[in-house]
């Protein structure tokens, strides 16, 4: 079944670039009728923000190295960075009940299925189905989609719920009297291995806790751009067979 | 002298094609629940003009490529593309002599039945609409359809497809 339906999608790909063919005519248009003065300021600001990236970065490798050595101290596993990759959106699901998007990257590109997916904020979600030269991406508030995570501040963890809404996730079967407050980071946990451990999944906005129920209700805002980022970078970690 | 019919077949898959790119190009925010079912009602357009051409066969082909396109489950259009046009291939010689708005209201209960199929469909896996909003492409579908019909009339009687 997976094959055939991976077959169709492969000879479904001029269809998903015709279908994404106005998109990307506004954009190059948009960027060849671009005045000087806007490039300019354009290009100052990315300086500008790179200035400050590198300035983290450089803290980053310090603390990397501090990382290492206290954990070898402890004798545990070293975590490896991981490598990603750039891929681009060419198509997003029509059907609005499902959250999912359509990659230019596939199998040629090394692309495998339950590949963790990222932006530039947080975490978006996981491929779902590969073919020759694009994929299929689960975003992590669909409906049909759970990510293991932990709370940033303490660790307590949990699961992520999508509900079928782009910017809220539920946190369900947390207990009434745990540490979780307004304002808290949901990191990745690395429970159920598909997940690398650590990137930033969604920042909780709401918490009743009441008398009456087991469990508080908790909602969550992913931290990723769901809806508007153009490209997406492909986390390669190391692939359990 | 009466010219031989230029069978211009390539044009029934061609519109196919476009009204499966048409069914994928990403619409405004507030406009993804109404986008009309354009590959549902090139379909029905097909099997009322030329029912001894198109019919569940294509209904399948066409069904199955929506499915991988749209990424649902295998199946989920191509069942209700093939109930839809089923009923099309029942009802096309009383269609046929219908005024547009009449035709219209045809037209807004077959995608009607092809919304409430995919939505049973999509209900089983979890991941179905929470209110009627299902239904706004059937409305938005009924709206379109005497554009439909006009393009693709002239577009047959143009190449002559029978």
């Amino acid at each position: 079944m997976t094959t055939t339906r991976s077959l169709i999608d492969t000879a479904a790909t001029p269809i998903y670039w015709l279908a994404d063919l106005p998109a990307r005519l506004g954009e190059w248009g948009s960027n060849n009728a671009r005045s000087r003065g806007s490039l300019v300021e354009e290009n100052e600001r990315l300086r500008r923000e790179n200035l400050v990236l590198e300035g983290r970065s450089q803290q980053m490798a310090s603390l990397q190295a501090e990382n290492f050595r206290l954990k070898s101290l402890l004798n545990s596993t070293t975590i490896l960075r991981d490598d990603v990759l750039v891929a681009e959106l060419i198509g997003v699901s029509p059907d609005p009940v499902r959250h999912q998007l359509i990659l230019d990257k596939g199998d040629r590109d090394g692309i495998y299925v339950g590949q963790p997916l990222i932006d530039a904020q947080g975490l978006m979600g996981q491929v779902v189905e590969v073919s020759e030269a694009n994929s299929r991406a689960l975003l992590i508030t669909d409906t049909t989609h759970s990510i293991p995570v932990q709370v940033n501040r303490n660790g307590v963890r949990a699961i992520a719920e999508g509900i079928g809404s782009l910017d809220k996730l539920e946190v369900h079967h947390v207990s009434a009297t745990t540490d979780i407050q307004d304002g808290d980071l949901l990191v990745s946990s690395g429970l159920g291995g598909r997940f690398p451990v650590g990137y930033p999944v969604a920042r909780v906005s709401l918490i009743e806790r009441d008398p009456g129920q087991a469990f508080a209700k908790i909602e969550a805002t992913p931290m990723a751009a769901m809806d508007r980022s153009r490209h997406v970078l492909l986390v390669f970690t190391e692939r359990t067979p | 002298m009466v010219d031989q019919p230029a069978q211009a077949y390539w044009l029934i898959p061609l519109s196919l094609i476009f009204a499966l790119v048409l069914a994928l190009v990403p619409f405004p925010g507030w406009a993804v629940w109404a986008r009309p079912e354009f590959v549902a009602l090139a379909l029905i357009y097909w099997s009322l003009a030329l029912p001894h051409r198109v019919g569940i066969i294509t209904a399948l082909c066409i069904g199955l490529a929506l499915d991988v396109l749209e990424g649902a489950v295998l199946g989920q259009n191509a069942l209700a593309l093939i109930v839809v046009t089923l009923l099309c291939l029942i009802l096309y010689q009383r269609v046929r002599v219908f005024s547009l708005a009449q035709q219209s209201g045809i037209v807004f209960i077959l995608v009607g039945i092809n919304q409430l199929l995919c939505q049973w469909v999509q209900n089983l896996q979890g991941a179905g609409a929470q209110s009627l909003q299902f239904l706004l492409p059937a409305a938005s579908s009924a709206i379109i359809w005497p554009l439909v019909l006009h393009y693709l009339r002239a577009l047959r009687r143009h190449y002559r497809v029978s």
